[in-house]
């Protein structure tokens, strides 16, 4: 399942409860802060204080682990990379930026309802309804975004199940043209569901 | 409340009417559409709320023109369909049923107080920051029933709500529309859910071409599906 995907665990810790802005505005922070970072000493003080802060939202190592299954395969190969060619030192700090940073990005999403997170967007877009961008569409947009990721998902699983029994199991365009179909279709349903509750009225 | 078909036709393209030439009143707390598979029932049912708007004639909800006052038809009448992952359109439980009360000028608790409530009234008391997509198939449809109910709609129509569900939730569903308030219009194949209805259409080519109570609406209907083309 993608990640930005029903992450959120409800709780009421320190950091459920903090502002989504405020939350949003850290991780931008810490993205440019990283920037700053040289050494190993640093990078284990900063992913001890990131330990530190799943321990207080009380997100269990599992889930954590579980989350970051997907960025080892890009981080194990560039430790390895950078060991080689340049330093072990370089090498942990580049690999221990990007964990710290994806680690942080997900200790926000687990402990931030996906609402609270598009009303901060909703929130820094407002200056540009001058320019005739409308904050409301945007945060509607981006639930629509959230909410059609899974359907989407379910529908490349039939797609490709369908593929399976009837043999076809390298074909890209057998699996392509359903899945855009399948979409399209969805895209047009959701369109009536929205016009049937009310939308634009 | 009075709704009116007056000679409505409806063609999608320049070739074929979906729907020709329909006139009828109804006025009944329970009205059943059946027919085969693309007789126009969807079309008919989507006239209800102006989804859908006739080529010609006039369709009229409570006295309201689709045509013209389709924005108050829609605060009057809720549409389910079929496909539930359609109809849920926010990420979480609590969301989606919220969406249907955006700009009433309702305050948060007040909100939040009626998305409880009409979830418990759904079983879905503890699912409430719930992912949608998490849900089964028939908590999905509850969701997205739950979400039109909410807005306490006068009229509501549904296009084969059940056709995606199995037997259970299939009962669960027309447990739930039988105690009601609300008057329904319901397209079904699942014949057993208009039984006990006020009224059937039967619908065939366009056209209603039976218009009864249930026993013989649906005799009908068995009938015309035995007969060859
Ligand atoms: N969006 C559409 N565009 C073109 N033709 C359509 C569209 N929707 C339905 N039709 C056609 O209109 C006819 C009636 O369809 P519909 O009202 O969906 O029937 P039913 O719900 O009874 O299966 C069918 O022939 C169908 O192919
Ligand atoms: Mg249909």
């Amino acid at each position: 399942m993608s990640a930005a995907i029903g992450l959120y665990r409800p709780g009421t810790s320190l950091l459920h409860r903090a502002p989504a802005g405020l939350k949003l505005a850290a991780l931008v922070a810490a993205g440019v802060a990283s920037l700053a970072v040289r050494a190993p000493w640093e990078v284990a003080a900063v992913l001890v204080g990131l330990a530190l802060g799943y321990a207080l939202a009380r997100i269990p190592v599992a889930v954590a682990a579980r989350l970051l299954r997907p960025v080892l395969f890009l981080l194990v190969p560039l430790a390895v990379f950078h060991a080689i060619v340049t330093t072990w030192q370089h090498a942990v700090v580049v690999v221990g930026v990007i964990l710290a940073l994806v680690l942080l990005a997900n200790l926000v999403t687990l402990t931030t309802r996906s609402s609270d997170l598009i009303d901060a967007v909703v929130w820094v877009v407002r200056p540009l309804r001058r320019v005739g961008v409308d904050p409301e569409r945007v945060g509607l947009l981006m639930h629509l975004g959230i909410r059609s990721v899974p359907v989407v998902i379910e529908l490349a699983e039939r797609v490709r199940d369908a593929q399976r029994a009837r043999g076809l199991t390298t074909s890209v365009r057998a699996f392509a043209v359903p899945l855009l179909v399948g979409a399209l279709r969805h895209a047009d349903a959701l369109g009536d569901a929205l016009a049937a509750r009310g939308l634009d009225d | 409340m009075l709704i009116e078909f007056d000679g409505v036709s409806h063609a999608y393209d320049e070739y074929r009417f979906a729907v020709r030439d329909v006139t009828v009143t109804l006025t009944e707390r329970r009205i059943g559409l059946i027919g085969a598979n693309g007789s126009g029932k969807s079309t008919m049912a989507r006239m209800l709320n102006g989804l859908v708007l006739p080529t010609s004639g006039r369709v009229t909800v409570d006295g309201l023109d689709t045509a013209r006052s389709g924005k108050e038809v829609r605060r009057k009448v809720g549409f389910c369909f079929t496909d539930p992952d359609a109809q849920i359109v926010m990420p979480t439980v609590a969301e989606d049923v919220a969406f249907g009360l955006r700009r009433r000028g309702l305050s948060k608790a007040e909100i939040r107080a009626r998305v409880e409530a009409i979830l418990a009234r759904h079983g879905l008391a503890g699912h409430h920051d719930h992912p949608a997509h998490l849900l089964s198939g028939g908590q999905k449809q509850l969701l997205a029933l739950a979400s039109v109910l909410v807005t306490e709609p006068d009229l509501l129509v549904m296009d084969e709500p059940t056709t995606l569900l199995d037997l259970r939730n299939a009962r669960m569903i027309a447990d739930l529309v039988a105690n009601l308030d609300q008057q329904v219009v319901m397209v079904t194949h699942h014949l057993d859910l208009v039984r006990d209805f006020d009224r059937v259409l039967v619908v065939d080519g366009g056209r209603v071409v039976f218009d009864a109570p249930p026993a013989e609406a649906i005799d009908h209907y068995l009938q015309l599906m035995a007969s060859p083309r």
